[in-house]
């Protein structure tokens, strides 16, 4: 972890893996408020977690098994009434693969 | 029985009332759609009112007792619910614009759960958009108001459902608890809010913010109440995998004897609360001892950690969790130039800028060279935060704080994100450990805002959380009034 600034090219970048658009004044504003939110977390930077096993979540059960048998699944018409757009029973998306 | 009377009865009361005649549940239903007609105005503690489902829910609940069927725990009483909270068939739309409009095609367990016990459904609750935040100022459509004092923050993000058991429009409601989102609003509203132990209560149909420390968890406006709609609620549900089997909690009338109990104060929440909340506090632990509890300070280290662990590891689930709103399936749908430009435009305007600053701190604490450093570094302290409340928890049967540093505040108050953070600190902690935790109402500040105090307990402690709640119940001299209701205002 380290003091600097996270700049706004980068903010940019981590837009770009979050698949959100954000105009220059959303950029320039998350990329100094990020900054400061990483700041704050300065504070665990320095503690000595060597050994330490992470944790990620809070209960001691593995694997959850069940029966692979057949039972009924959501309504399909009703699923694909609250889609943005569905032809045929299927989501209907722009186009994928390019013409050229 | 008046319209008035319903509105201030228990869930327990409500119950009872209905399952021996005494009233009908079209008569409970029917005061409480008149309180939310003549006050919701100006509370907004609803996106969505259930009104005509309600009331023929309630005929159902009737009929059912004329044809001298059993009626459950709940019968007739009326439910406010999170709006992220699925329920087939109602638009639920978490408070963001990416999401409204959907009809869910399916129903949380929790709301089948209370429905089974005949509990009424009356609407759908507002909450800080995708219940990121601490005020529900971030919803997408409008802020809530504290019914005890309308120029200020119900709390967040559960905003809505506090509100609108503080308000009298349902005895009990819903909310969700991530790093504090019922406990913290129900403290600013003046009422009971529980967050049970992660596990405890399916999060089935529940629409995920960060997965490993998002619970299910009743408000009331006592602590009995919130202890019966738990024991409706918790239980293993096999479309949770994370709801453990064999464990539920069953509701004990409480006798309050906390006689012997021994009561840690967290020494690191007492630094940083306003004069009131520091007062309160110390009039708790007063009450407590006078009762015969053993009260001393303990320290737990690592919480002083909890926040800043927190910051990195829910903004990083929430960035994968918050992944598949991508206007394909659901919600929301900008089309661009091509599939990549229609996730972008998509999220970047269906989204909120809260839930933006997550997503891309999040996305930051997971991206290469970061990983190990932030999110990598907050999982180990997370370990080090449950390791310091097992050694707490060796020497006290439970531990106590104040719920929140302040009084309710007032509107765009907290501005900046990291002071909005702050309003958690307390909260936090249970959560990164998956331990309960509730806050009771117990005293007023100098204006009469409400101040609650934390309980809280080790996984499945919630018999004994229950009964040191009671006990603070009973000892407060307290009693939160909408602003209508109170004639000093």
């Amino acid at each position: 972890m380290s003091n600097d600034d996270i700049s706004i090219e980068t903010t940019r970048h981590i837009a770009y893996l979050a698949r959100l658009a954000l105009d220059e004044s959303e950029v320039r504003e998350y990329a100094g408020q990020l900054s400061a939110i990483l700041e704050h977390a300065e504070d665990i930077a320095s503690l000595d977690l060597d050994g330490v096993a992470p944790m990620r979540h809070t209960l001691s059960v593995v694997n959850i098994m069940r029966d692979d048998e057949v039972r009924p699944s959501l309504d399909r018409e009703e699923v694909l009434a609250s889609a943005p757009d569905a032809q045929a029973s299927m989501f209907l998306v722009p186009k994928i693969v390019g013409e050229e | 029985m008046s319209d008035a009377q319903f509105v201030e009865m228990s869930a327990v009361d409500i119950a009872a009332g209905v399952r021996s005649g005494a009233f009908s549940a079209v008569e409970v239903v029917t005061a409480h759609l008149k309180q939310i007609e003549s006050y919701d105005h100006e509370v907004k503690a609803f996106v969505t009112q259930m009104s005509d489902r309600a009331l023929e829910a309630a005929r159902a609940v009737d009929e059912k007792r004329a044809r001298g069927e059993e009626l459950g725990a709940l019968a007739g009483v009326p439910v406010a619910l999170k709006d992220n909270m699925a329920y087939r068939g109602v638009e639920t739309t978490c408070s963001s614009k990416i999401l409204r409009g959907w009809i869910p095609p399916y129903t949380a367990t929790v709301v089948e759960r209370l429905e089974a016990a005949g509990a009424i459904a009356i609407g759908k609750t507002n909450l800080d958009e995708f219940a990121m935040g601490s005020s529900t100022e971030n919803s997408a459509f409008f802020p809530t108001r504290n019914p005890i004092d309308l120029n200020r923050v119900p709390g967040g993000s559960s905003g809505g459902s506090a509100a609108s058991v503080a308000a009298r429009f349902a005895p009990i409601a819903i909310g969700s608890d991530t790093g504090g989102s019922i406990r913290q609003p129900a403290s600013l509203c003046g009422v009971v809010g529980v967050k049970p132990t992660y596990g405890l209560v399916s999060r089935y149909g529940l629409i995920a913010f960060a997965s490993s420390l998002d619970q299910i968890g009743p408000f009331a406006r006592s602590v009995e109440d919130s202890s019966l709609v738990l024991d409706v609620i918790s239980g293993h549900d096999e479309r949770d995998s994370t709801s453990l089997s064999g464990r539920s909690y069953d509701h004990q009338a409480s006798d309050g004897g906390i006689e012997g109990l021994r009561v840690g104060v967290i020494t690191e929440m007492m630094d940083g609360l306003s004069d009131s909340v520091n007062k309160a506090l110390a009039q708790a632990i007063e009450s407590l001892r006078s009762m015969g509890a053993l009260v001393d300070e303990v320290s737990v280290p690592a919480a002083k950690f909890g926040l800043t662990a927190y910051y990195l590891i829910a903004p990083a689930e929430a960035s994968s969790n918050l992944a598949r709103f991508d206007g394909v399936r659901y919600g929301l749908r900008v089309e661009g130039k091509d599939m990549n430009e229609t996730y972008e435009l998509t999220r970047g305007q269906g989204f909120g800028p809260e839930v933006k600053r997550r997503i891309m701190l999040g996305t930051y604490a997971l991206s290469a060279g970061y990983y190990d450093a932030l999110y990598g570094k907050a999982q180990k302290v997370r370990t080090l935060i449950a390791n310091d409340f097992d050694a707490a928890y060796s020497n006290y049967d439970v531990l106590i704080s104040a719920t929140s540093p302040t009084v309710a505040f007032e509107f765009n108050a907290k501005s900046d994100p990291l002071s909005m953070y702050m309003s958690d600190v307390c909260t936090i902690p249970s959560n990164l450990a998956g331990h309960p935790a509730m806050s009771v109402p117990f005293a007023g500040d100098e204006d009469g805002l409400p101040i609650g105090i934390q309980v809280l307990a080790p996984s499945f402690g919630e018999s004994v959380m229950f009964k040191v709640a009671s006990a603070l119940e009973a000892a407060a001299k307290y009693r939160a009034v909408p602003q209508w209701a109170s004639t000093e205002k």
